[in-house]
């Protein structure tokens, strides 16, 4: 009984001292210096050819993330392949690996001297390359749980009653696994949206071209304009919600529990 | 009532603190690229009598992110940055005194100029300033808002052209120009370095010691002296707040004397006690110009880097109006 008083508490509290408090300093720290100040600051040139740039990247990647993460996830369910066990390990090293090695190796693999002959250093590419992999995890593990789950008997009677298999994956398997892909998504755009350690090296940084949102504020940061830093962020961090709820409104369609 | 005397007993324990005088932990905060000089220095200082038995805890990384660290309570008792803006942000934190640039060398430890770094044997024969906007030449330069190296780059460049006897509007062309050649402009200088050595550009304006420290480890590069460049200069202190100032104090005398100057110069340095100095051959440019004869940090920082009305700024908002695809 006291469990069951105490608990939302105890979350409330916590999700208050990790999230919401250090939002509400951010917002606080953004409002410092007037309104006037807030406004230059998100309508700077620099700014807003950051933010479009970051946004248009991580719908991009989140988008193709979620095909891909798909595709991946499908594989390590339904398949069976020499090695199964070893990819299906390694599509988490995104997350382990910290973003500074990743940016690192990104740029020394698809660089100047890359051995494929592949070089995206400087442009957009290595951008969306450096998010797609550091996102990959999220789009495959949110989608793999609910393959796992999901009930081949109504596949088999679809096929059964003469659907080829673009037929049942269109109408029965992806209407099923879509709340999880949007899920995946979502999430993906997220970390997307803030990247900073594994983008800022290969996309060559460049003001207006590839110069990313987290690369301009910390630009702000670190030129002593705190009070823009934090405007800007939170712009951000609003954008970043406003497509969260919306994906969250897209997934209530599904009639899917709102609580996964 | 018998609980409390053992709590009124720990606020004396803590206060009973460490050490003697020149003993117990400094705590170094410095800029990134001398990790390296201060092994060799540490080990040196370690050795002298003044020194023996002090042990340092290090903490290294970009000048402005550290200075920013300092002024949010990072213990410190020796700090040393790549500018001197830097150490005004913990002077105007009231954590420096401010005639820390009082001293004998005006409250620095090292020089160094800017350079260009080339690939090996210089195959696109840069050796000026004008070279670096020929067509076809692409240069790195880390990103001025974000990197102190960057400021120092812009102000030698801007500094060079007004050495050859230009305008100051042909100068802030010539910004124009080189910004247009930039095919990078990295968050930070050792950022700028990785891209310059995975292949892109042609050339890295950097730090002199960090181009030597590069060579050393064996990269492929090659360092030539601009004609006209700016002296860099980079400050350290003593903070009024730290916990072990005696032990503090000796390493950065140290630092400055004549051993500790002759290991700064091995490491790439150059050294600011003049007899040193001589000892090394350090290439010599035609015109070195102090940040002073530009106006100083303080009015650099305002008129050139301020990111909403500075004139980088605007350069840079005009190049991406001429190349955003809207």
């Amino acid at each position: 009984m006291l469990v069951r008083i105490a608990g939302p508490g105890l979350a409330i509290t916590y999700l208050s001292l990790l999230v919401l408090l250090p939002i509400a300093a951010v917002l606080s720290k953004a409002f410092s210096g007037g309104l006037g100040a807030l406004w230059s600051a998100v309508s700077q040139p620099e700014a807003v050819a950051a933010l479009k740039l970051t946004l248009l990247c991580s719908l991009g990647v989140a988008a193709f993330n979620s095909v891909a993460g798909l595709v991946i996830a499908w594989m390590l369910v339904r398949d069976e392949f020499p090695g199964k066990r070893i990819v299906g390990a390694i599509i988490d090293l995104p997350f382990a690996l910290p973003t500074v090695v990743a940016g690192l190796t990104l740029l020394s693999l698809y660089g100047p001297d890359s051995p494929f002959g592949v070089d995206v250093a400087g442009t957009p590419f290595g951008i969306l390359l450096a998010l797609a992999f550091v996102t990959l995890p999220f789009s495959v593990r949110s989608v793999q749980p609910v393959l796992v789950e999901l009930d081949r008997e109504a596949e088999e009677a679809a096929a059964s009653l003469g659907a080829t298999s673009a037929v049942t994956l269109r109408r029965i398997v992806l209407p099923s696994i879509a709340p999880a892909m949007l899920a995946g998504a979502g999430l993906a755009f997220a970390r997307a949206v803030g990247e900073f350690g594994s983008v800022v090296l290969i996309s060559g940084n460049l003001p207006f071209k590839t110069q990313v949102a987290s690369s301009w504020i910390f630009s702000l940061s670190q030129s002593d304009d705190l009070s823009a830093a934090a405007a800007v962020s939170i712009l951000l961090v609003a954008i970043a919600l406003a497509v969260l709820v919306g994906i969250g409104l897209v997934r209530r369609r599904f009639n899917v529990d709102e609580s996964i | 009532m018998a609980a409390s005397v053992p709590l009124l007993a720990i606020p004396t324990l803590l206060a009973a603190g460490p050490a003697s005088a020149a003993s117990g932990n400094v705590a170094l905060v410095a800029y990134s690229t001398p990790k390296p000089a201060y092994a060799a220095l540490i080990s040196a200082f370690n050795s002298t009598a003044a020194g023996k038995g002090v042990n340092f805890s290090q903490s290294f990384g970009p000048s402005g992110t550290q200075a920013t660290a300092v002024v949010n309570g990072l213990p410190a008792d020796v700090v040393n940055f790549s500018l001197a803006p830097d150490m005004n942000k913990l002077v105007k934190a009231g954590l420096v005194s401010a005639s820390w640039s009082q001293g004998s060398t005006g409250g620095m430890v090292t020089n160094s100029i800017v350079s260009f770094v080339v690939r090996k044997g210089n195959p696109k024969h840069i050796k000026s300033w004008a070279d670096l906007v020929k067509p076809g030449v692409s240069v790195i330069t880390p990103n001025p808002f974000s990197s102190g190296s960057a400021k120092w780059n812009l102000m030698a460049a801007y500094g060079a052209q007004l050495a050859q006897g230009k305008s100051k509007a042909q100068a802030t062309a010539y910004l124009t120009q080189l910004l247009k050649h930039a095919a990078a402009q990295p968050s930070s200088a050792s950022n700028a370095l990785q891209t310059f050595l995975s292949g892109q550009g042609d050339v890295l304006l950097d730090y002199e010691d960090d181009a030597l420290y590069a060579q050393r480890q064996g990269e492929p590069i090659s360092i030539i002296t601009p004609p006209q460049t700016i002296l860099i200069q980079n400050p350290i202190a003593v903070p009024k707040n730290a916990t072990n100032p005696a032990a503090a104090k000796a390493f950065v005398s140290f630092l400055l004397s004549t051993a500790g100057q002759k290991i700064w110069g091995k490491q790439g340095y150059r050294p600011v006690l003049a007899k040193v100095a001589a000892q090394f051959s350090f290439p010599k440019p035609q015109k070195l110009f102090l940040i002073s004869s530009l106006g100083g940090w303080t009015k650099v920082n305002k008129v050139f880097f301020d990111p909403q009305t500075g004139v980088i700024a605007k350069i840079e908002q005009g190049l991406g109006a001429s190349t955003s695809s809207g």
